[in-house]
């Protein structure tokens, strides 16, 4: 199997993981309790102008022929109205997507970096005591749920010590230019810092155990015993040779760590509520406006396939040593 | 290098486990043999026995709401001799709710696991065994599986079916058998083509027999590693659906707990003792659950214990 032809079938196979989920998302939100147009009629409506309606919004079509015009409206990203404000549904989360992608790359970002200066630190400190307590640690970090964490730190820093606010990504009436102004500003900033910081809490372990295992995994490989032998210093091999080579599976988990930190913003939202696209989720699952939910869920949905997919043609382009072949 | 090639590599031990109750007791064997894994049964042992005994153990009711002698309700007590951890905004007793927790949390982590080691067990080793079609159908299912955003799919799911505890064990099964499942295929994979499964299929095994018993055995530790691991996922997904108000109102777990913790301002009036220990119980199981899936791992995979 060539490169191309691997690279294809990885994209038939994503689509069909997109088109499953699709159609999983919309039976899911068909058969869900309630009748969907309880917004729009109030105790007035008779049973003609229910009917009228119900034929406006395509209801009174068979279920494939509804299916059909979803499938549609998917394509072209048309995702209709929000049952209580009303407005598009592409506005709704239009207004919320910014924050969320500020809040997980700036996530990411401080996870990658802690995870892999720390993971190098644990692999190079094999068998001392900053292994010995350093991986129960980051264990710990994984096993503490994401929104406790989140509630020490609101009850800490923003509570006791009054350092950073509790809610929400602005001070209430702050007025910006643009959105790059919110952004840089200062307020934004403070209101980023906690949740950011939680989030990459939790995101850390998975590039810190996995940096540090392919560390340990490359300081077994001959070029390593080559370069003791040439009697470089432990830390230029460290550092320039074994680091190096061991950052490669690091860097394409990190496609796969933007689509599990934008599955698991739902919780971090929630705590600092963080008007972002996972509490937006939540609300509107909870409010039982489907339309929103709906949307949010197939957003984020579309991120994690789609960023499981790079992650594979990553992985396979820049490590010459993976094999299409099948097995 | 993944999990499955990994495995690949053979223990010797496997090839001796024949049987289904050999396989089990050298399970067991592991599960005491290495200090992690000792840990971690430790911290399941004592939160078993604290689930079990909680309705003896437990000073008061739960639910109930307490009134001091004055008849007002003892609501915001912090922790005194009679109320360890203090009581809730409605009076109730913080500390009985704590250990009535561990029940809710074991439940939905054992249940769930077991679901998840059942479902991936079975998937991966039709999958293996019987290759072609089969192995496609169930493989693209579970590409599929890979690409649901997990926490979201759950509450949706939660919200649609119901807040009811067994509704959370059934959605956290749906959703987690899938690295079982694809783990167990690889291992089925390389187990096939050994001599003593070919022996047996020309001695005249079915297909039933032969995957049953000549081949579950030997992936039954696997199948551990990966339920040690579920019973966490499971505990912790529990919590942040309660958390996100979509548990079971009737059930007093860790992570309702904590959703009322914070729904009722606990943070603000710095009210630590009803919030923090919550997080640590839960934090305490999941880690017990990575700590057993450790030791097996290093029974699995002995190339790392070398290191």
């Amino acid at each position: 199997m060539t490169r191309l032809s691997f690279v294809l079938s990885r994209l038939a196979q994503t689509v069909l993981v997109l088109w499953v989920v699709a159609t999983l998302l919309f039976l899911i939100f068909r058969l869900m309790p309630g009748n969907p147009l309880v917004a729009y009629i109030d105790p007035t409506f008779t049973a003609d102008m229910e009917r009228a309606l119900k034929r406006q919004f395509g209801l009174d079509q068979p279920l494939y022929v509804q299916y059909g015009v979803y499938l549609q409206n998917l394509v072209r990203g048309e995702f209709g109205r929000s049952f209580f404000s009303r407005e598009p549904v592409s506005q709704v989360l239009g207004q919320v997507l910014p924050n969320t992608l500020a809040l997980t790359f700036s996530a990411l970002a401080l996870a990658y970096i802690v995870g892999i200066f720390g993971g190098a630190v644990l692999a190079a400190r094999r068998g001392t005591w900053v292994e010995g307590w350093g991986i129960p640690a980051v264990l710990a970090t994984r096993a503490a749920p994401e929104f406790w964490v989140g509630m020490l730190a609101l009850a800490l820093f923003s509570f006791n010590l009054h350092w950073f606010p509790s809610t929400g990504a602005t001070s209430p009436g702050s007025m910006y230019a643009s959105w790059w102004a919110q952004v840089w500003s200062a307020d934004f900033v403070r209101h980023l810092t906690l949740p950011a910081v939680t989030l990459a809490l939790y995101l850390q372990g998975l590039p810190t155990l996995l940096m540090r295992s392919t560390m340990l995994e490359v300081m077994d490989e001959d070029f390593i015993t080559f370069c003791r032998m040439r009697g470089l210093p432990e830390r230029s091999i460290l550092l320039r040779h074994a680091a190096r080579n061991a950052l490669l599976p690091v860097v394409t988990a990190f496609a796969l760590g933007v689509g599990y930190a934008i599955g698991g913003n739902v919780i971090v939202e929630t705590v600092f509520s963080w008007p972002g696209l996972g509490r937006a989720l939540i609300r509107a699952v909870a409010a039982k406006d489907y339309p929103v939910a709906q949307a949010a869920f197939f957003f984020i949905a579309v991120v994690m396939i789609v960023m499981n997919f790079v992650a594979d043609v990553l992985y396979s382009v820049l490590d010459p040593r993976v094999s299409h072949e099948r097995r | 290098m993944s999990g499955g090639e990994r495995a690949a590599e053979w223990p010797q031990w496997a090839r001796a486990t024949a049987t289904w109750r050999e396989a089990l007791r050298v399970a067991w064997g592991v599960a005491r043999g290495d200090r992690y894994a000792s840990i971690g049964l430790l911290i399941y042992a004592v939160f078993v026995v604290i689930a079990l005994a909680a309705p003896l153990v437990a000073p008061y009711n739960p639910h109930a709401l307490i009134y001091q002698p004055d008849g007002e309700v003892a609501a915001n007590l912090p922790p005194t001799a009679a109320h360890w951890l203090g009581t809730t905004n409605l009076g109730r007793d913080i500390f009985s709710q704590l250990l009535f927790g561990a029940r809710a949390a074991l439940l939905v982590g054992f249940a769930a696991a077991f679901g998840v080691v059942v479902v991936g067990t079975f998937v991966g080793l039709l999958a293996g065994y019987y290759g072609g079609w089969v192995d496609g159908l169930l493989m693209r299912v579970t590409d599929v599986a890979f690409g649901i955003p997990f926490l979201p799919m759950a509450v949706v799911l939660v919200a649609f079916l119901g807040p009811n505890i067994w509704n959370t064990v059934l959605v956290i099964t749906l959703l987690l058998w899938r690295d079982t499942g694809r783990v167990v295929r690889a291992q089925v994979l390389s187990l096939r083509s050994r001599s003593y499964v070919e022996a047996a299929r020309v001695l005249g095994a079915g297909h039933a027999r032969t995957m049953f018993v000549h081949i579950a055995p030997n992936i039954l530790p696997l199948s551990f590693l990966y339920g040690s691991l579920a019973i966490g996922w499971a505990i912790l997904t529990e919590a942040s659906i309660s958390f996100l108000g979509f548990g079971d109102p009737r059930v007093i777990s860790w992570g309702f707990m904590l959703q009322d913790a914070y729904n009722s301002q606990a943070l603000a009036r710095q009210a630590f003792a009803w919030f923090v220990p919550p997080g640590v119980c839960i934090m305490l199981v999941v880690m017990a659950g990575f700590f057993i899936g450790r030791g097996y791992e290093e029974l699995l995979f002995p190339r790392l214990r070398r290191r």
